[in-house]
């Protein structure tokens, strides 16, 4: 009981910062402190989804970012799975393949937002490449780094119990490199996120949280700027638990470890 | 098939590493052979190759000279098993997964492998951990679902890599009359390696006695004692003494 209340006090605590500035924005704005075309109360922000008939858009917005995140990471993810798997078990393909990925993700990922807009379009196809692309890097790094370091002695076992292919990559090297690649999914999922909110925002057409928010600045609609950027936030942490969530689900055996 | 016919053979067999661009000999001329059913023991001081000939036999390193022969070598049901000093269990897999393994490449129905694994791990008195996974295991118990595995394979041979080395004493005692026991009931040659001279000798029907630099046998003694041995008899303690004087 007194551990609860600790650790109620502790996350209390770590509410203190956003609230004092939450009511400090609220302060400044209310008393008119502050005036101006681009102030926006804190009510207005929280009101401007239901409200207001532009702002409604944001629910079909975010709705459209969270399937072209999913798909876009999926595709992205699970290119990266296969390549970071098989650079991390065969040295032919790490040799042909590894300097080359390792080279390219040198390329800071926006840059390549001309390029695939020259090659797929200002459409759907670039935005859900570009996705796949932020999604690809961390799990491809991840997974050759995980089946790299599946220890020596359980790979003598599994020689000495004569097992098969798909019994080696199903009981030994993936659930080996689980841990590393839970790692890399935590941080594709949410590169895939900034991915995809990014291609949006600087393709600008089309449905999708980024280009809610650049409508939004075009318009001088802070509020609706603001309702966006809290949204964006809260997808990042929902993506996030789900992450671990599957992690969790796929890897019963450390339960009694978290 | 009589019964008196050896299961392995190990003749003329060395092996080198490469060390700072040298050839370093680590076994030497290593011959002896292991009946059907026969319990051989090998002791030596640390760095005499023990380990690398169970590798050699097992199969996991195949770079050597001489030869190694099993009798039953053209079946493909009789397997070379191999228990290590570690358990090296699978951590993401429960016991009765581990032990399924061993089944990998059986033919048998999903129901028959079932019935097999719960067979084994009683053997080794685990039934009740089927579903437990090593970590939640204390030492002793995921020795024994490693023996529980080695013995799934249902090989002929069995090798076992100082398998009680990291267990305390007691415990140590009580696994290796598990292990008599085990043997009795199963036809299986098993092969150990051990640095505990009097496990060899209470568990084998001979001893192999090594040396080190390079690796060598340096005797085999055989232990005519009818079991269960006691091991304060003086029988016991005057082979220890001569494997000792060996050894020292």
């Amino acid at each position: 009981m007194a551990r609860l209340n600790a650790r109620g006090l502790l996350s209390l605590r770590g509410a203190v910062l956003p609230l004092g500035a939450l009511s400090l924005w609220w302060m400044v704005t209310s008393l008119g402190l502050v005036r101006g075309p681009l102030v926006v109360t804190p009510v207005q922000v929280v009101a401007v989804p239901f409200l207001d008939a532009s702002g409604r858009e944001l629910w079909a917005a975010l709705g459209t970012s969270m399937a072209r995140v999913l798909a876009g990471g999926l595709i992205g993810g699970l290119i990266g799975l296969t390549a970071g798997y098989l650079t991390g078990l065969y040295r032919l393909a790490a040799l042909g393949l590894s300097p080359t990925v390792h080279s390219i993700r040198q390329v800071a990922l926006f840059a390549w937002i001309p390029l695939l807009t020259a090659w797929f379009g200002n459409g759907e196809a670039t935005k859900l490449v570009f996705t796949a692309l932020s999604a690809f890097f961390p799990l491809f790094l991840a997974t050759e780094q995980g089946i790299r370091q599946v220890p020596r002695p359980l790979v003598d076992v599994a020689s000495v119990l004569n097992l098969t292919y798909l019994t080696r990559i199903t009981k030994l090297y993936l659930p080996a490199a689980l841990p590393s690649i839970y790692i890399g999914l935590q941080i594709a999922v949410l590169s895939a996120w900034i991915g995809t909110i990014g291609a949006e925002y600087a393709i600008g057409n089309g449905r999708g949280l980024g280009s809610f928010i650049a409508s939004g600045r075009d318009q001088f609609r802070m509020d609706i700027v603001l309702a966006g950027v809290i949204t964006l936030a809260a997808g990042g942490v929902l993506l996030n638990s789900l992450a671990t969530r599957l992690s969790h689900a796929l890897s019963p055996w450390t339960k009694d470890l978290r | 098939m009589n019964a008196s016919a050896n299961a392995l053979f190990v003749e003329h067999v060395s092996k080198s590493y490469p060390l700072d661009g040298l050839d370093r000999l680590v076994l030497k001329d290593i011959n002896f052979s292991v009946g059907h059913n026969e319990i051989l023991g090998i002791v030596g001081a640390s760095g005499c190759g023990k380990s690398t000939l169970l590798r050699l036999i097992v199969g996991l390193d195949t770079e050597y000279r001489g030869s190694i022969t099993r009798s039953n070598a053209g079946d493909p049901g009789k397997r070379v098993g191999m228990v290590f000093q570690d358990h090296r269990l699978y951590p993401w897999l429960t016991v009765e997964a581990n032990v399924g393994l061993a089944l990998d490449t059986s033919p048998l129905s999903a129901r028959q492998k079932h019935e097999k694994i719960g067979h084994y791990l009683h053997l080794v008195g685990l039934s009740d951990f089927a579903k437990a996974y090593p970590r939640q295991l204390s030492g002793g118990m995921a020795q024994r679902a490693a023996i529980a595995r080695a013995l799934a394979q249902e090989p002929d041979i069995l090798l076992m890599d100082e398998p009680f080395g990291a267990l305390d004493s007691i415990l140590r005692m009580r696994l290796q009359d598990e292990l008599l026991a085990i043997w009795e009931r199963n036809q299986v040659s098993i092969v150990i390696v051990t640095h505990d001279v009097e496990e060899a000798l209470y568990l084998g029907d001979r001893v192999i006695v090594m040396e080190p630099n390079p690796g060598r046998i340096r005797d085999i003694v055989t232990v005519d004692l009818p079991r269960p041995r006691d091991r304060a008899s003086l029988d016991i303690a005057d082979l220890k003494k001569r494997c000792l004087s060996m050894l020292m």
